[in-house]
């Protein structure tokens, strides 16, 4: 197949692509599209492989039957609340193939006679670069948000400092092998400090902003993938990659506008820091906690007329989004009104939560944003905090000091009550005290989320 | 058509893609964000095809064989585990299951 009639029909899968991420603007008929852009990447993938020829075609099917296998059971078998770990995760494969791809074309483009053409080098030296930090990035990212390394910001003296000549190195080498220096361990040098680069970008970030970090890095591969398409000269490849880091590029900015803060203070800011002066300072107000009994919680809730759950990723952490559905069934039936007010950081990516409860079979429509919910808080009977600290924390208001002044959050602290179900007093993730708790309106119903849903739907049951 | 006219062509469709991207992508609701990062995580899945190419080149040597293997193992993992993740989730977005009993009444109004 000749490369004109491969494009020809790339412009198959790109119309997919398209479609996939028009259609994901309803959840009526998201899947549909899905499957659309999955049908996409499959023509794709046949076209190419016939344009390839019989060049070995059996290492690439072996290729494929590994890494496909590998995707498929991992995704198959990972639960939701590890859905960002994963995404984390086939986004650094991802990375990692666009910086391979770089090594292998320098590889084979530095030998030919004459200097190789200045925008093919730039993209080869830049889709290495920016693979390799994707990649390590991501794989520290999933590493953070997996456990196997500490969640907390890893910071040192100098940090910044070395990250930013560690980068400027990259770059400058980067630029000589693009100049003209045509030796291939240039790249090698560029792939691998791109690499550490990566690893030392997210270590000092604290695991509450890992959502932020990976939609950075799902824009970086994109890129990736995009500046890719340009070496070996493929559309199809640019314009997902394109889409890909438009998308992520915009949901980071979102994400970013959702906390309050600049993606500069995300990435730089090793938030967590300050929190300790602040939980400090909170806990000097004094004020006391009320705590009640389940038997007490679930009568305000049966007599209720309108509830609102406000599920954190506490919630999550128990696996208590199933019994949360139940008790919320339970009062429907009463005649209670029930939504859920999600906060859009709630969870450990964007929307996050809404996958949770969707796996749990609670209906979307039920599923409130923030602005939709927030005028309707002093309409409520009950908010119901479900393992949720800093998105509903009033300070974000209404205390100038706090490290979360200014950032958007749920106003349940206007509920004409408010129930917290928590572990202990322990602060949050971010470790910052919150004075809902101490508010006299508010309630505490201290044990496992799931449990002391259990509790509720059994007492519920029984009036 | 010479490298030049077709580096201009690529540019383009380049920059036509990421107006596009930025105007799909604001559509989309934030109940669907974490779809919507797992779906667009399966479409750089297309960096398989690249991998494709480097493995499939008629002229290579061990290095590349390496290489391109390993870059098409990455990028296979990356396209069927995104969408894969990707259907698993949006499967569970559903407005009301409909065989239950006791809670009819409640949807309705917010159909499209």
């Amino acid at each position: 197949m000749n490369t004109n009639l491969a494009n020809l029909l790339y412009l198959i899968p790109i119309a997919s692509f398209i479609l996939a991420l028009r259609f994901l603007s309803n959840p009526a008929h998201a899947r549909r599209g899905n499957q659309i852009g999955a049908v996409g990447m499959l023509v794709a993938i046949v076209v190419t492989w016939i344009k390839v020829g019989t060049t070995s075609w059996w290492a690439i099917a072996v290729g494929m039957l590994i890494g496909g296998g590998f995707g498929a059971v991992a995704a198959r078998r990972v639960k939701m609340t590890a859905m960002p770990q994963m995404v984390a995760l086939f986004n650094g494969v991802g990375g990692g193939a666009a910086a391979l791809i770089a090594l292998a074309e320098v590889h084979r483009i530095l030998p030919e006679a004459g200097s190789p053409k200045l925008d093919i080098s730039t993209a080869i030296a830049l889709s290495g670069l920016i693979g390799a930090i994707s990649f390590s990035g991501s794989m520290v990212a999933f590493a953070k948000l997996q456990e196997l390394i500490k969640g907390r910001p890893i910071t040192y003296p100098g940090q910044k400092f070395v990250n930013l000549a560690l980068l400027a190195a990259c770059v400058g080498l980067a630029v000589t092998l693009v100049s003209g220096v045509q030796d291939e361990w240039l790249l090698w040098v560029v792939v691998g400090g791109g690499a550490l680069f990566g690893v030392l970008f997210v270590l000092p970030i604290g695991g509450a902003d890992m959502p932020v970090v990976i939609s950075l890095l799902n824009a970086f591969t994109g890129v990736a993938v995009a500046i890719s398409g340009f070496e070996l000269e493929n559309n199809v490849m640019i314009v997902a990659g394109a889409l890909v880091g438009a998308s992520g590029t915009l949901l980071t900015l979102m994400m970013g506008r959702a906390m309050n803060r600049s993606i500069g203070n995300v990435l730089f800011g090793a938030f967590g820091q300050v929190s300790l002066q602040a939980a400090a300072a909170a806990e000097t107000d004094g004020g006391t906690v009320r705590s009640a009994s389940a038997e007490d919680v679930a009568v305000m809730l049966a007599y209720a007329h309108k509830v609102v759950f406000v599920p954190g990723y506490g919630l999550a952490v128990a696996q208590a989004q199933h019994d949360v559905r139940q008790l919320a069934d339970l009062l429907e039936e009463k005649g209670v009104d029930v939504s859920y007010a999600i906060h859009p950081v709630a969870g450990r990516m964007p929307g996050h939560m809404n996958v949770l409860l969707a796996e749990a079979n609670v209906p979307y429509p039920q599923l409130k944003e923030m602005d939709e919910i927030n005028p309707e808080f002093s309409r409520t009977d009950v908010a119901v905090v479900v393992g949720a600290n800093d998105v509903v924390n009033p300070d974000a208001r209404n205390n100038q000091g706090s490290p979360i002044y200014g950032m958007p959050i749920l106003n349940v602290d206007q509920a004409n009550a408010v129930v917290v179900l928590k572990r202990s007093m322990n602060p949050g993730f971010a470790g910052i005290e919150n004075p809902l708790f101490y508010n006299p309106k508010t309630v505490m119903l201290f044990g496992d989320a799931k449990d002391s849903i259990d509790k509720l739907i059994a007492d519920v049951k029984s009036l | 058509m010479s490298h030049n006219t077709l580096l201009v062509f690529e540019l383009t469709i380049l920059v036509l893609a990421i107006f596009l991207g930025f105007e799909v992508i604001s559509k989309v609701p934030t109940l669907l964000h974490t779809p919507l990062m797992s779906g667009t995580n399966a479409i750089h899945g297309i960096v398989v095809v690249g991998a494709m190419v480097v493995l499939g080149s008629p002229h290579k040597d061990a290095f590349d064989w390496v290489v391109g293997f390993l870059a098409v193992v990455l990028g296979s993992a990356n396209v069927v585990g995104g969408f894969v993740v990707t259907d698993r989730m949006l499967e569970m977005f559903k407005r009301r299951e409909p065989a239950k009993p006791g809670d009819a009444e409640q949807d309705g109004k917010n159909a499209e």
